[in-house]
């Protein structure tokens, strides 16, 4: 489940398997001057997955999810193998595109690929003392192709929202130096590293987090530099099982989406909870989101994304019950991708096609095929 | 040391063999894959033709019942690198009590091999050179109650191997044996494999080329098996013949 199909170099459209890994797609189109449209923050995913959770990565403002770059793709649903795109089995496209896997298996997909000139990142990177700030830097560069915030959310006050913003762009041959010209997509292949013990529970209490972020916050250098595509995109993955840190009891994930109207009101709110609970971790990331994609249930919309991770923790739970609350007063909706506790209600409050969604799944009884931990607990 | 291309895996359908295709292909090498029913290999052989700048071919061969000879002669290229990687683990139990299992184990690992490397290695000594690899087995090193109908065909294949090397020492033809030890794969799934003794069927594959580059004559994937069956192999027999191993 895990080979590419066919490989146009110069339309830049891919057709491989649901379980190619990204990473080695990657490995195998950038020689060759293309990299994904759209990429999340690891390159650890499979295409399939990516299709399943519509993934979005730090250019959905301009160039939207993951599924707006496919053009078709086949489903197996039980017996039958449908060939699904906008305008054949359009029903099964839109609910399979962001559906969680719970529309049948997919099996292959069909995508376009984006040209690159190099395998490097032109970054600039800008210090925010405040939220406000942080949202008038973001909303000043749309036009920038790549645009992620990180956030201190262990500031608060006056300090609230204090960020770090990484606006990018892909490299172009000449802005390479002279010796990486001759060999524009050369990677650095970086040490790989490996937590090698889960972390005993201090180390990601509020004391060293809070001192690793204010270093974090320092080190940033406001400025242009360039910066290698592995290093801008996937700064995690050079360090495996990462997951370790979180310790033994592991960690839980929380992303919502705000309307544009309600980011500002509602980001408040939720980083003013989050400090109260001091147990934030070091990684939280807020993105600007273009428009709603077409998948029934895909997550991303026009308007502001924060996302982070929490120890688990039964504190912890319960302050992403309240994060769930806010989310929902302001408008706003839970990623299902990165969600393992959040509850029925909580969900159809952001999810208005949801309906949809569960008719295109009775009319073909895959509501009694295809259900997950996930889908039962949320009666998706 | 170069490696001689292109490259013929038999057993191209198991885990270990398409570990070792892509291998080989990720070194610029042309690949030709042959197992049974090899249509199905199609995806496989598309899927190496966009990864890597390599040709792949397809070839129908069934270890035991084709003719070495006509087989290599009908391919549409001549190799100049041969990867024996078919093996059959077979149900030891049902070995022991059926006759017709314990011919299919022994001649899937010992005889069906052995004839088709023979061949090779007419071929490639006309040819002026190359390189003949076998996946053997650990199994191969001392016969043991637990999987003994196994191992001594694999005990064949090395010895054969050994014998081979010897023989075309100076003809220009490396003889290499491969001993992985216990691999996660569809043969062995299912089956408690320790953790510090398996390995996997693309760590296989790069030992395999490895060994190739460097000349090696016989490399145990996991360097603990040498150690491990050297001692099992100074056990005296009196004893050995009470343990259950």
């Amino acid at each position: 489940m895990d080979r590419f199909v066919s490989f146009d170099d110069r339309a830049g459209t891919v057709t491989c398997e649901a379980g190619l890994l990204l990473s080695d797609l990657i490995d195998v189109v950038l020689p060759r001057g293309w990299f994904p449209p759209v990429t999340p923050g690891t390159r650890f995913v499979t295409i399939g997955g990516m299709i399943a959770s519509d993934v979005h990565g730090k250019n959905h403002h301009g160039s939207g999810s993951f599924c707006d770059h496919v053009l078709s793709l086949d489903l197996m649903i039980g017996d039958r193998v449908l060939t699904c795109s906008a305008t054949e089995n359009g029903d099964f496209f839109a609910a399979t595109c962001g559906g969680m896997g719970l529309t049948g298996v997919i099996l292959r997909a069909t995508f376009r690929l984006l040209a690159v000139e190099t395998a490097a990142m032109r970054q600039r990177t800008l210090r925010l003392q405040t939220l406000e700030q942080a949202i008038d830097a973001i909303e000043a560069s749309l036009e920038s192709t790549y645009s992620v915030a990180w956030v201190d959310c262990l500031a608060s006050g006056g300090n609230l929202g204090r960020s770090v913003l990484f606006l990018a762009e892909h490299a172009q041959v000449n802005d390479l130096s002279r010796e990486h010209q001759a060999q524009p997509f050369a990677r650095r292949r970086g040490r790989r590293r490996r937590v090698p013990i889960d972390f005993p529970t201090f180390a990601l209490s509020e004391l060293p987090v809070r001192l690793f972020n204010k270093a974090y916050y320092a080190a940033q250098r406001p400025g242009d530099a360039l910066v290698d595509i592995d290093t801008y995109f996937y700064p995690l993955d050079s360090i495996l099982e990462w997951n370790r840190i979180y310790g033994r009891r592991g960690f839980v994930q929380f992303q919502c989406g705000l309307p544009l109207a309600e980011s500002r009101s509602g980001l408040r709110r939720l980083l003013e909870q989050i400090a109260q609970g001091r147990d934030a971790s070091f990684l939280t990331v807020l993105k600007r989101m273009g428009a709603q994609s077409f998948g029934l249930l895909s997550f991303p919309f026009e308007g502001y994304s924060l996302a982070l991770d929490f120890r688990a923790t039964p504190e912890n739970l319960l302050l992403i019950d309240r994060l769930d609350a806010i989310t929902a007063e302001h408008g706003g909706r839970i990623y299902l991708a990165k969600d393992a506790r959040t509850n029925a209600a909580s969900l159809a409050a952001g999810y208005p096609r949801l309906d949809e969604f569960r008719a295109v799944r009775q009319r073909y009884g895959l509501d009694r095929r295809f259900t997950s931990l996930q889908s039962r607990r949320l009666e998706i | 040391m170069s490696i001689p291309s292109p490259v013929l895996i038999l057993g191209a359908r198991s885990d270990i063999g398409r570990a070792i295709a892509h291998a080989y292909a990720a070194e610029g090498c042309d690949v030709i894959l042959a197992a049974r029913r090899v249509g199905d290999l199609e995806r496989d052989r598309s899927d190496l033709m966009v990864r890597y700048p390599v040709k792949a071919e397809l070839a129908e061969f069934d270890v035991l019942d084709a003719s070495p000879d006509a087989f290599l002669a009908s391919l549409g290229t001549q190799p100049a690198t041969v990867v024996m990687v078919v093996g059959l683990l077979g149900e030891h139990e049902r070995s022991l009590v059926d006759d017709a299992e314990a011919t299919r184990v022994m001649n899937t690992n010992y005889v069906g091999p052995a004839r088709y490397l023979l061949a090779a290695a007419r071929m490639l000594e006309a040819r002026g050179g190359g390189a003949i690899i076998g996946v053997s087995s650990v199994a191969g090193d001392r016969g043991r109650g637990s999987n003994f109908i196994y191992g001594s065909a694999k005990a064949g294949l090395t010895a054969f191997l050994s014998g081979l090397r010897n023989h075309l020492a100076k003809k220009n033809v490396q003889v290499l044996t491969i001993k992985p030890g216990f691999v996660a794969t569809r043969m062995t799934a299912g089956m408690k494999l320790p953790p510090l003794l398996t390995t996997t069927p693309e760590d296989v594959a790069r030992v395999v080329l490895s060994a190739q580059k460097s000349g090696r004559d016989v490399v145990y994937v996991k360097p603990i098996w040498r150690l491990i069956m050297f001692i099992i192999g100074l056990i005296p027999e009196p004893i050995f013949k009470k343990l259950s191993l």
